[in-house]
């Protein structure tokens, strides 16, 4: 059997396909928590760019630099995203998006 | 290194005392909760010495950080802007009836406020992708808290999830467009993408791509349609200071940054134009995009704000439009055009501020935003009527006012481009919009009070003074603005562009 080499390529269509996954669940799920995760897969699959691009274009430190820094602004939009989410529940006892709707036109 | 980073943080001096505020506040806050008052003077002391460090900079043009940050008139003005916005929001904040029923929660609060003002000086001055994803972050973070900040009222806790939600991803999604743009150019660095696009070996699909990722992130930060799902909600939602403080403050640090990326990243400087032009790199579609953006967002702004019947939710509408205008400013891609856009953002500041002060003032008392229960108020608080009435006039661009100044800005440095098409469509828009502010200014004057009710309007000292400070500059500006218009034409200088 012959190994196929892993290539920027692959990374490149592995992000994509999370980016899209992310989008995907953000437009669908009506769970707030889900909203979040689907968030959550959008900024990793920029980060796997970053990584891919560092690591195999040649290029510089900057990309992965720029990972680290996404991860932990992640975890801080995280801690205030939760913060807000259970806020939320307290007041309206739900958590999904479309139950939440006093402000309209 | 000791040397440098000490080098580099006197460059940055504004934003030092601004960080140690921000810390004093946290601390002040622990040793004592109940006490609101030594918190409120310490951000209003921070601020003024953080603007007095500003006028230290004035006339640089340096690059601060190994090119994170540009010190530059440019960025200088939007500062300018930002404090000033933030100092007044402090002092409406002293007498906000929402603010205040937090007890024991007023530390926080300044806190928040304060990080937020921080992060937007960083956004305007950001001259790296990294840099201004930070900005951008730090400065939402503390919008999405600060928003929810009434945590009794129910509306104020959906307010900070739509933010969020809507907030996240759209930052999410101009990650991705960075991430792309990084592993075309090879840089993070705004100028050194330039250098790169203007060699010309990069894919032209993969910049399209990214470029309106980008866009995506920009198109939220300023309300754009059709990124401004989130604006109406979250304005009517969140305390009414920190509204007034988004739709000024951060509505120019996202302006400011996005101009910054198309000068310095997008531009093509190869091509043979007039100085001071700003034409995008072939292959980037945000002309055409930018258009299309300006004249949705105007119109829809506009009219949706013609059936809203609370003052709030049709201020938010309101500010989405004088967005829709600012981005007429921005398409002339250009020193003239940029020029407009400050010298609007100055005017903005005190007629938009001035105008969720009166409302602020008036639900203080009557604990209603409603449009309805402004009838007969010309008559209880005639000075309150009558500073809204010139707030709103100069919002719809009327001489006297200050208003009219930057929209003639605006439509002058469209017609210059030649973009004659755009300008009347803009032109039209002012038109419809003094429909629904004459609304309210018709009400106060020119309807009885159904119900007459015997609320007494009492207005402490120091509010009626933040009042006539926002409304003498909406006046002065109208007939005097030979000296606003210069500054903005010398603060366009930007880090970089020749």
């Amino acid at each position: 059997m012959t190994m196929v080499p892993i290539t920027l390529t692959h990374f490149l269509l592995i992000s994509a396909a999370l980016f899209a996954l992310g989008v995907y669940a953000v437009m669908t799920r009506r769970n707030a928590i889900m909203v979040l995760m689907g968030i959550e897969l959008i900024l990793n699959s920029a980060n796997i760019n970053f990584l891919a691009f560092s690591r195999f274009g040649g290029l510089n430190i900057e990309g992965q630099m720029m990972a680290i820094f996404v991860i932990i602004l992640a975890a801080a939009e995280a801690a205030v995203a939760l913060a807000i989410v259970l806020n939320i529940y307290k007041r309206f006892t739900t958590v999904n998006v479309d139950d939440i709707s006093l402000l309209k036109d | 290194m000791a040397d440098l980073i000490l080098n580099n943080l006197s460059l940055i001096l504004p934003e030092t005392v601004l960080t140690v505020t921000v810390m004093l506040v946290v601390l002040a806050h622990l040793f004592d909760r109940r006490d609101d008052t030594v918190v409120h003077y310490l951000s209003l002391l921070g601020l003024l010495g953080a603007m007095y460090a500003l006028t230290g900079k004035m006339g640089e043009n340096l690059s601060a950080f190994n090119g994170m940050l540009a010190v530059d008139p440019f960025s200088l003005f939007f500062k300018l802007v930002i404090l000033l916005s933030t100092v007044v929001v402090v002092l409406m904040s002293r007498h906000s009836a929402e603010v205040r029923a937090e007890r024991g929660l007023q530390g926080e609060y300044y806190f928040l406020l304060l990080s937020m003002a921080l992060g937007m000086m960083f956004m305007v001055g950001a001259s790296n992708l990294l840099m201004m994803y930070l900005a951008l972050e730090m400065t939402s973070l503390t919008s999405y808290v600060a928003a929810g900040f009434t945590r009794k009222a129910k509306d104020s806790a959906e307010a900070s999830l739509k933010y969020l939600l809507y907030g996240a991803f759209s930052s999410g999604v101009m990650l991705y467009g960075i991430s792309i743009l990084y592993g075309l150019t090879g840089t993070l660095h705004l100028a050194g993408i330039n250098q790169a696009l203007m060699q010309g070996s990069v894919n032209g699909l993969g910049l399209a791509v990214s470029s309106l990722l980008i866009m995506v992130g920009f198109g939220y930060k300023i309300s754009a349609v059709p990124f401004h799902y989130w604006t109406p909600d979250v304005y009517e939602g969140a305390p009414v200071t920190v509204t007034a403080f988004l739709s000024v403050a951060s509505k120019a640090a996202g302006f400011a940054m996005m101009m910054r990326a198309f000068a310095v990243m997008f531009t093509d400087t190869a091509a043979q134009l007039p100085a001071g032009a700003w034409a995008f790199v072939q292959g980037i579609p945000l002309q055409h995009v930018l258009v299309v953006l300006a004249v949705a967002t105007m119109t829809l702004g506009n009219l949706v704000a013609l059936w809203q019947d609370n003052v709030k939710r049709m201020l938010a509408y309101s500010s989405i439009a004088q967005a829709g205008y600012m981005l007429l400013g921005v398409l002339v891609l250009g020193h003239d055009g940029a020029a407009a856009v400050m010298v609007y953002f100055a005017v903005y500041l005190f007629m938009n501020l001035g105008a969720f002060l009166v409302v602020m003032l008036v639900a203080n008392t009557i604990g209603s935003e409603h449009v309805d229960d402004y009838k007969g108020l010309g008559k209880k608080a005639p000075l309150l009527s009558v500073a809204m009435a010139v707030f709103l006039v100069s919002l719809t661009g009327l001489p006297p006012t200050a208003g009219f100044i930057g929209k003639w800005m605006i439509f002058l440095s469209l017609i210059n481009a030649k973009m004659v098409g755009v300008a009347v469509i803009g032109v039209i828009n002012s038109v419809v919009s003094l429909y629904y502010y004459v609304r309210v200014i018709r009400n106060m004057f020119l309807r009885e009070q159904e119900k007459p009710t015997g609320t007494v309007f009492r207005l402490p000292a120091a509010q009626v003074i933040l009042l006539l400070s926002l409304l003498i500059p909406t006046l002065y500006f109208g007939l005097f603005f030979n000296e606003l218009v210069e500054f903005a034409q010398y603060s366009v200088t930007m880090f970089g562009v020749r």
